[in-house]
């Protein structure tokens, strides 16, 4: 490693990609992308790039592994070879299996898991291209996609990361600010609950920054709900009135 | 005693409908006396019952339902339906024959055979065992010949219609048989292949366009303009 210090945050305050600290990258959300599965999503996140899909719920294989009273849910994240600057093995490393732990941990206490007991409703992470807070965009595109199937939700999940660069507390990491930070932190968060179900940190702050830093995520969380929610009225937009109105009368 | 939401308006996960002594009806779910709703949809609310129309989803059996299913195993007293659903069905020899056969005697492939298209009621479902078939009953039993389609299980609804005002105007301006199971499988026949295939296209339409206004017209529409292709291009 060589000795020169990368500065992540510049004289006039700005970070790395020139935002300001309490500036999240540009989001975009699309619902709906894969034609084969139940429920998908799209998102960009900055440089970020990941697909979702959701199969589900469906029968499940090995059925050994049902749960009389719920349904399973499973969840895999995986990187592209391509993903990263060095080319990544497809073969699931420790990190990816922990990730997928934990970003199933983030989702399942939104889903109503208990109305289709003994089946599996599975999920899918791809990541196309990897820029930092993949977890987080992972958590917020599944939650899309999980919507786009049809599952029902307490609320959509939303994460985001925040951390400590060059001694200031930032929200959404990029790649360079997680690796030559001080501090990462990503949290997951159910807006319409106030419930958080994911909350993670490497390195060190003190009481007063870590609340700011989850003062600060939290914040983040609401306006990345607004994309999420948009993201959905616009798959789901074209709904009119009159065809419930005959809907509703059926049989 | 509070309604957040207009009636028909769509709905995302987690979007608070109504307050007060409510009851929550299906695709809600309730946290004290708030109810919210659980998917993306249409809200609904009708004699205090709270619920959300769903967009998409998957087929949850319900009892009494009609439900078109592929056989696709057998036992020595029993068949596996596949009904587009998560959970496989059962269908018992008792509940399929007029009369008790003698398993060793005789094999029960010869009335239903693995790959065989039947339609049943659902008899018995509880969540905690699989749901079982029944196929006696009037206009029960095998399909043959007609073709098979595929549609979301949320626009069943929609291609009956108000008192099956959509599937009846089908069936009298086609002159041809039609099946919906309330799984989302469409069973078509008729006696002109050419009608066939206008039907298929009619239940494509209605599944595509299942949210827009003025549905009923345009595919009365449609079936004139195709029928007059057919004869005047034949």
């Amino acid at each position: 490693m060589s000795e020169e210090r990368i500065v992540l945050i510049d004289e006039r305050g700005l970070r790395v990609d020139g935002r300001k600290p309490d500036e999240l990258r540009p989001l975009k959300i699309e619902v709906g992308v894969l034609a084969n599965a139940n429920g998908s999503a799209y998102i960009e996140q900055g440089k970020s790039k990941l697909l979702v899909a959701v199969y589900g719920p469906r029968e499940l294989h090995p059925k050994h592994l049902a749960l009389p009273d719920r349904a399973l849910l499973r969840c895999r994240y995986h990187m592209a070879p391509f993903s990263v600057e060095e080319r990544k093995s497809p073969a699931p490393s420790r990190r990816e299996i922990e990730l997928s732990k934990v970003i199933r941990e983030a989702l399942e206490p939104a889903i109503l898991l208990d109305r289709f007991p003994r089946t599996a409703i599975d999920v899918f992470i791809e990541v196309l291209e990897a820029d930092g807070g993949t977890r987080c965009a992972a958590v917020t595109a599944a939650s899309v996609a999980l919507a786009d199937a049809g599952i029902p939700m307490r609320d959509l999940v939303v994460a985001c990361a925040v951390g400590k660069v060059d001694g200031q507390i930032v929200v959404d990491l990029c790649d360079l600010e997680d690796k030559y930070g001080e501090v990462d932190m990503p949290v997951a968060y159910m807006p319409s609950k106030g419930v958080v179900t994911l909350l993670q940190m490497d390195g060190i702050l003190t009481r007063e920054e870590f609340e700011k830093a989850f003062k600060m995520a939290l914040e983040a969380c609401e306006k990345i709900y607004q994309v999420q929610k948009d993201a959905l009225r616009r798959k789901f937009g074209g709904v009119q009135e009159e065809s419930v109105e005959e809907v509703s009368g059926d049989k | 005693m509070t309604v957040h939401v207009d009636r028909r308006k769509l709905v995302l996960p987690g979007e608070l409908l109504a307050e007060g002594r409510f009851e929550a009806g299906p695709n809600t779910y309730r946290e004290g006396d708030k109810i919210y709703s659980a998917v993306v949809g249409l809200a609904e609310i009708k004699n205090k019952v709270v619920s959300v129309i769903a967009l998409k989803g998957c087929y949850i059996p319900k009892v009494g339902d009609v439900v078109i299913g592929v056989i696709t195993d057998y036992s020595p007293t029993s068949w596996q339906v596949d009904i587009n659903s998560p959970y496989t069905a059962t269908l018992q020899v008792v509940d399929a024959l007029p009369r008790p056969i003698d398993p060793a005697k005789e094999n029960i492939r010869k009335y239903f055979d693995v790959g065989d298209v039947i339609v049943g009621e659902v008899i018995v479902f509880d969540k905690t065992r699989n749901p079982m078939l029944t196929t006696k009953g009037k206009g029960y039993g095998k399909l043959t010949g007609g073709r098979l389609l595929e549609i979301s299980p949320t626009k069943v609804p929609r291609l009956i219609g108000r008192r099956g005002s959509m599937i009846n105007m089908i069936k009298k301006e086609l002159g041809c048989q039609v099946i919906v199971g309330q799984n989302g499988r469409v069973w078509i026949s008729a006696k002109n292949s050419k009608y066939e295939d206008i039907a298929v296209k009619v239940v494509r339409k209605v599944e595509m366009e299942a949210q827009i206004p003025g549905l009923t017209e345009r595919v009365r529409k449609m079936i004139k303009e195709e029928k007059s292709r057919i004869e005047s291009g034949s």
